[in-house]
């Protein structure tokens, strides 16, 4: 365990524990972006900063990312941390100006859109925070989707661009991305996402649509259960 | 090739290096770096080769790289039995014969080498060799030493102690220079406590940038736990116009190879790698070749000197992004990733390549190494300045006369850089800044030029040191139009992880773009100083954490700049196409009709003796008539 002060006040830990999750263990609130529990953090977004003093050295650096330890001093709202989430923000507004959650969030930081910054058009609401990517790869596990080009021209989606092969049409990438800039319609046994069409798997039992049939089939790949199982939706098991 | 496993086998190398360095016979180099290829250093060695043949002389023809000064490749340099080694400047083809002439004659008369060398300096051994004895040959008397051209004067060698001296294909010659002698003394006569000491004591700074103290950082990564750990060399170097470490992969690349050797006998290092770019195809080329030779000798592979130690050094090749320079970046390309920086707040001395301790030292740094080990930490650290120990090399280019590569001793003033070295400012211009650092580096205004050249005082003034870029500046330069094209490049090299990075660099660009443009807007330069603020503490990596350095430098000492553009639509230096106006003075214009006749628009008029008008409805503001006007009566404002 290692003691150390967040905020003015007195805080223990499991050394090694990430500065975020105690932070909010102890009732502190941090915005974050991309920071899910389900995979493993990038550092993307950078909304997460904070101050932290170790020694003589102060510094910014984001807490969904940084091991406590002992006799560290974090501040989460010092106007230099403020700044950047701001900037963070602003950016990303202008970016995305759909996207209705980021919207919501400035609003309850308080923050108003940078009339400077030129809107984009052509960038939907993706704020590249790679949940998605990192949900495909490590929690579906077919890394259907990826990341490509450099800088401000990155994009997500399939390789090339191109119809995904390897995509199963689960969804957990549309369910994952905060600001549901991933499109995915369902109609009639038919299932749309990244410009693919999936035929639907109806309940044995009850009739209703409940998986792409390629799903299951990577399912039953990956986890040794016959096809024929995997045939009920979950309500009716 | 056999096996060198005692002093005696070593020093064996090192005779028959020291017979091809200065053969009985004549000996002609030529300088084959990329530098020397590029101005037809290629051309002049197959001429030099067909003459040879053609006359039957007995000479040997070899390749070397270069010294430094590239404004005078290419370059040939012959050395005689008993006379000095004589070097011909800006050689061309037809020049040839006539420098074959007096190779065969043995004198010089008519065409003049640029400069001699009376000695050659074996820096590792501590020994200088003359190239002759007895008295100085009558004929060579007039020609300047090395030690008198202006270029070279102030210069200390130590890491490119062997660029443009030896054969770069030659292991036996870099033997001669002392080569190897560190690794067997450090191997068979050292414990690696020891030789970390010894790093430490030296001062030795990292010359890829951040100046941290080497030695510690080799003591980090011993004490770190792990029985495998890797030794890495950073010869990314994708700062635009830098090239001193491509010069020392191509023209030494053993002292890169020593050095890590003992670098990883000290840290306890299994593996090493070299990072370069693709782009460096004849730095690959000459690394891979000295690996081979290296092997070949026993220095890499198992049991070393008889010392128990194995070890053994690979080449990674990087698509040449800017961003795998930086350390995170470079260990994941070289894990065959995407090569984007990850977060260090645990640090890769202890997590790096493959989660294991890994030790990156940029090119340069490691090539000083084997001098430390020979000559001591002390000698080194007498040389350059408080906490600054030993040579930086720079690339020198821009407005300036000497262009090239220099290794000056840390602590040299600036302007002993650019008045002496650089030979000053060509067309009686005036200096006005030099940039430093690499494109996130900073400018140091005329006002500073006295200043310190060490990692500190660099850092204080609101630039730094950098790898070693060396940018000059004269008065018809804009700062503005300069930060914008740092910023155009950082904007191109952002990896994209990030948002302050990738969205606020663009954004800074897009301002930018619009102060140059004659669009600025009050508040422009306010928002782009809070903007900054919030990139160096919010971005990911150091790419984008220094992003904004070069707006914020300019800004520093050419705040006025900014302002003229922003509020009174002007561009002072006059570079800014949209805020500037070409018209003609009638004071000044004799009616000579030149301007008129080149304007690629046709939108000059006026009659002979008569003042010329520019229509400014047409003018597209090329600069051509203010160019071609022999009275200066074209004005700029
Ligand atoms: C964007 C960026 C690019 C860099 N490029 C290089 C490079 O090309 N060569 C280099 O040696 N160091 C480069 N560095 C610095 C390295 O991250 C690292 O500090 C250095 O290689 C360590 O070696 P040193 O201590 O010997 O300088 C770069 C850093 C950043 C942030
Ligand atoms: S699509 Fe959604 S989840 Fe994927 S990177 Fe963009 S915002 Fe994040
Ligand atoms: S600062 Fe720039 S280069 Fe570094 S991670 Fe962020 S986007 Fe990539
Ligand atoms: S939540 Fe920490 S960087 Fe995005």
């Amino acid at each position: 365990m290692v003691s150390f002060v967040i905020d003015g006040k007195n805080v223990q830990a499991e050394g090694g524990a990430m500065l975020l999750n105690v932070a909010r263990q102890n009732g502190i609130v941090i915005p974050t972006l991309c920071a899910h529990d389900t995979v493993a953090r990038s550092g993307a977004c950078r909304l997460c900063v904070v101050e932290v003093t170790k020694g003589k050295r102060t510094r910014i650096v984001t807490s969904c990312l940084y091991p406590v330890d002992e006799g560290i001093v974090v501040s989460t709202k010092t106007e230099r941390v403020m700044n950047v989430r701001s900037l963070v923000m602003q950016l990303l507004m202008a970016r995305c100006p759909e996207s209705q959650l980021l919207k919501d969030m400035a609003k309850e930081m308080g923050i108003e859109p940078q009339p400077s910054f030129r809107v984009e058009t052509d960038k939907g609401k993706c704020i590249l925070c790679r949940l998605c990517v990192k949900t495909c790869e490590d929690v579906v596990g077919v890394s259907a989707i990826g990341l490509s080009r450099r800088g401000k021209d990155k994009i997500v989606g399939p390789p090339f661009m191109e119809d995904s092969v390897t995509c199963v049409g689960c969804g957990a990438c549309a369910y994952v991305c905060p600001t549901d800039h991933i499109v995915m319609e369902s109609t009639d046994g038919r299932r749309k996402i990244w410009g693919r069409a999936f035929r639907m798997k109806a309940c044995d039992t009850c009739g209703r649509y409940f998986a792409p049939v390629d799903q299951l089939k990577w399912i039953s790949k990956k986890t040794g259960t016959p096809l024929s199982e995997l045939s009920v939706c979950l309500s009716c098991k | 090739m056999s096996t060198i496993k005692t002093l005696e086998d070593l020093n064996k190398a090192a005779k028959r290096g020291l017979e091809s360095i200065i053969p009985s016979k004549t000996k002609i180099m030529v300088g084959m770096s990329t530098s020397g290829l590029a101005s037809g250093a290629q051309e002049v060695y197959d001429a030099l080769a067909a003459e040879i043949k053609k006359r039957k002389l007995d000479v040997v023809l070899c390749k070397t790289s270069a010294m430094g000064m590239d404004c005078i490749e290419p370059l040939v340099e012959v050395i005689q039995p008993n006379r000095p080694r004589l070097a011909y400047s800006r050689m061309t083809a037809k020049k040839v014969p006539e420098v074959i002439n007096q190779v065969a004659k043995g004198v010089v008369d008519g065409f003049k080498p640029t400069y001699r060398m009376d000695e050659e300096d074996y820096l590792c051994l501590n020994e200088k060799k003359p190239y002759f004895k007895g008295p100085l040959p009558n004929d060579v008397k007039d020609i300047p030493t090395i030690s008198n051209v202006d270029f070279y004067k102030k210069q200390v060698k130590i890491a490119t102690r062997n660029c443009g001296m030896i054969n770069f294909e030659s292991i036996d010659e870099y033997v001669a220079k002392g080569g190897y002698f560190s690794l067997y003394k450090a191997l068979t006569q050292m414990k690696p406590e020891q030789i970390i000491d010894e790093i430490i004591a030296s001062g030795l700074r990292g010359r890829g940038g951040g100046g941290f103290p080497a030695g510690v950082k080799w003591q980090t990564c011993r004490r770190a736990h792990g029985d495998i750990k890797y030794v890495l060399c950073n010869g990314d170097e994708g700062d635009p116009g830098a090239y001193m470490d491509r010069s020392v992969m191509e023209g030494d690349p053993h002292s890169i190879i020593e050095g890590m050797i003992i670098g990883a006998f000290a840290i306890g290092a299994t593996d090493g790698f070299i990072y370069v770019r693709n782009e460096y195809p004849l730095a690959v080329a000459n690394l891979q070749r000295a690996l081979d030779q290296a092997r070949a000798y026993g220095f890499l592979g198992n049991n070393i000197f008889n010392s128990g130690f194995n070890f053994d050094i690979k080449i990674g090749k990087g698509a040449g992004a800017f961003v795998c320079g930086e350390s995170t970046a470079l260990m994941t390309s070289l894990e065959g990733k995407a090569g984007e920086p990850r977060a260090k707040y645990i640090h890769t001395v202890e997590y790096g390549l493959w989660n294991r301790p890994s030790n990156l030292n940029n090119v340069e740094t490691w090539a000083n190494v084997p001098a430390i080990i020979s000559r001591g930490a002390k000698w080194f650290s007498s040389i350059g300045c408080k906490n600054n120990s030993g040579t930086k090399v720079f690339s020198l280019v821009g407005k300036v006369n000497n262009i090239g590569l220099v290794e000056v001793p840390m602590g040299i003033p600036l302007k002993d850089i650019i008045y002496e070295i650089g030979g000053g400012i060509p067309g009686g211009k005036k200096f006005k800044a030099v940039q430093t650092g690499g494109p996130s580096g900073g400018c140091i205004p005329k006002s500073l030029e006295d200043i310190s050249v060490d990692f500190d005082a660099l850092w204080e003034a609101g630039s730094m040191m950098g790898s070693g870029g060396m940018i000059v500046m004269d008065e018809t330069t804009c700062m503005v139009d300069i930060a914008r094209y740092f910023i155009d490049f950082l904007e191109f090299e952002s990896c994209g992880k990030c948002v302050p990075c990738r969205e606020g660099v663009m954004r800074m660009n897009e301002i930018l773009h619009d102060i140059c443009g004659g669009k600025g807007r009050p508040g422009d330069i306010e928002l782009l100083e809070s903007m900054s603020k919030g990139i160096v503490d919010g971005a990911l990596c150091a790419l984008g954490s220094t992003a904004p350095n070069p707006v914020l430098s300019t800004l520093k000492y050419f705040r006025d700049e900014y302002t003229a553009h922003v509020r009174d639509k002007k561009c002072p230096a006059g570079v800014c196409k949209a805020l500037i106006r070409f018209s003609v003075s009638d004071e000044k214009c004799t009616g000579c009709g030149v301007c008129l006749k080149k304007c690629p628009t046709e939108c000059i008029s006026g009659e002979k003796k008569k003042t010329h008008v520019i229509d400014q409805t047409e003018c597209i503001k090329c600069g051509v008539c203010k160019e071609s006007c022999k009275f200066d009566a074209i004005i700029v404002e």
